[in-house]
């Protein structure tokens, strides 16, 4: 993989510099067949320093979960070796099955197949609560 | 479908309404004699709970409905397994409305959405008991006349404490409210329900660890017991159990007419030798307890198309 160039993928760029590597482990790249690159500490003009991922293939990332980790971070969709869309992203209202409520005492560590649902309490804070129990994430 | 989860759910207009309904029917009890009959509240208790399941059954039976019970997780198909989700789809087809206690967080949420009829949260876990503070509302109501102005004290563990939680949410919607927290450091208010609640619309507090020094001030004394269950290390609740005791001693300095509560059981947070004085209001709410579900139920199922 040429990680200066992909010709189809998914570059998620201007990530704050060490967020890079939970995002790879949040989106299950590091447990893949794809072609994935991280580049990280990268010197930045905007940020000082970042961290990139290149993934060379057209694959569904979830953007709320990049926004979780990150909202400053910018998604690119490259086609044909050009950039065909880039995507801003926002801090997701609603996080659904992306992190699990820590509380044992929480519904969800006992009731099967229930989804781990979180939701934004304070958008400055980026603090988001369990919709069952409340507990903060 | 409508259910109760979260005394959130209901709006102050809402509260107002059930606290009048609630004072019809203790002034009109024969009015409401029928209003439910050939209907049927479940009431699923998978965490022990005495008086909290019989008020819910009490109240259906007083308008003229029946009862189906489980009482206890180790006679009901929880015992083999089966999901909340589950139970209530189940339940769903034999009753009309269903009041549950769960002991995990959040499982009145989870019986909320999955059931086809209305919900009300008896209590699950350490985290919401709407149905105490609709208790606890018309209590202050009938004993002060009034939901606004009071300086409320809120005393033990305040941390655990659903009830006290709820309440502080409820209160802190009607107008010029005080608190006063008084627990150990240990069992302080959670920051979240100050900086959620107390701090973002601007309610005074303060808190404390000694009773004795606030109560001269208090309109209304909230006392909680230490909750075992809650207390995941049997050290810390030995520890901490007789932190904060009710005896007619502290109660020298304290108003003539200041209402003492209690969401019960008690354990020894307040003294036997209280129980007479006419400001002990604790088993008064017990009364009132059984009114206000008794209009939650009226409410919800007539909400729910089930009666006129």
């Amino acid at each position: 993989m040429n990680i200066d160039s992909i010709q189809n993928g998914v570059v998620i760029d201007h990530i704050t510099a060490g967020r890079g590597m939970k995002i790879i482990s949040l989106l299950g790249l590091d447990d893949t067949d794809l072609s994935v690159a991280i580049i990280r500490n990268v010197t930045s003009r905007k940020l000082g320093k970042k961290d990139i991922i290149k993934i060379d293939s057209m694959t569904d990332v979830n953007l709320d979960l990049i926004g979780y980790v990150d909202p400053d971070a910018t998604v690119n969709i490259i086609r044909e070796g050009v950039l065909s869309q880039k995507l801003t992203l926002d801090v997701p209202e609603k996080l659904t099955n992306v992190i699990k409520c820590k509380n044992p005492r929480c519904i969800t560590t006992t009731e099967q197949e229930l989804p781990h649902i979180f939701k934004l309490t304070d958008k400055n804070k980026m603090e988001y609560r369990c919709i069952y129990c409340e507990t903060k994430a | 479908m409508r259910s109760v989860v979260d005394i959130l759910d209901l709006s102050v207009d809402e509260i107002d309404e059930l606290i009048k309904t609630a004072l019809d029917m203790i002034d009109n009890p024969d009015k409401y004699a029928h209003v439910c009959e050939r209907k049927k509240i479940a009431t699923l208790f998978f965490e022990p709970s005495t008086r909290t399941r019989l008020s819910f059954e009490a109240a259906m039976y007083e308008l003229g409905g029946n009862v189906l019970s489980v009482a206890g997780a180790s006679t009901s198909s929880a015992s083999k397994g089966e999901s909340v989700s589950d139970t209530v789809k189940v339940v769903s087809n034999y009753a009309d409305i269903i009041a549950m206690r769960h002991p995990k967080e959040g499982a009145a949420l989870v019986a909320a959405n999955a059931a086809s009829i209305p919900v009300i949260n008896a209590g699950d876990g350490g985290h919401a008991h709407p149905t105490q503070t609709l208790a606890d509302l018309l209590t202050i109501y009938r004993e002060k006349g009034r939901l606004s102005g009071l300086t409320i004290g809120l005393c033990g563990d305040l941390k655990f404490g659903r009830t006290v939680h709820s309440l502080i949410n409820a209160l802190s919607r009607y107008a010029d409210m005080k608190f006063i927290l008084i627990s150990p450091t240990e069992l302080k208010v959670p920051s979240y329900v100050k900086n959620e609640t107390l701090k973002k619309f601007g309610i005074p507090y303060e808190q404390t660890e000694i009773l004795e020094d606030v109560i001269d001030r208090l309109d209304i004394l909230y006392m909680t017991r230490i909750q075992k269950e809650r207390f995941f290390n049997e050290e810390d609740y030995i520890r901490l159990r007789d932190s904060y005791i009710l005896t007619p001693d502290k109660l020298r300095t304290a108003k003539p007419d200041m209402c003492i509560m209690h969401p019960l059981p008690r354990v020894n947070e307040i003294s036997v030798a209280i129980d007479n004085d006419s400001r002990a209001c604790y088993f008064k709410q017990v009364a009132n307890g059984k009114y206000m579900r008794a209009a939650l139920i009226m409410k919800l199922l007539r909400e729910a198309g089930s009666i006129k």
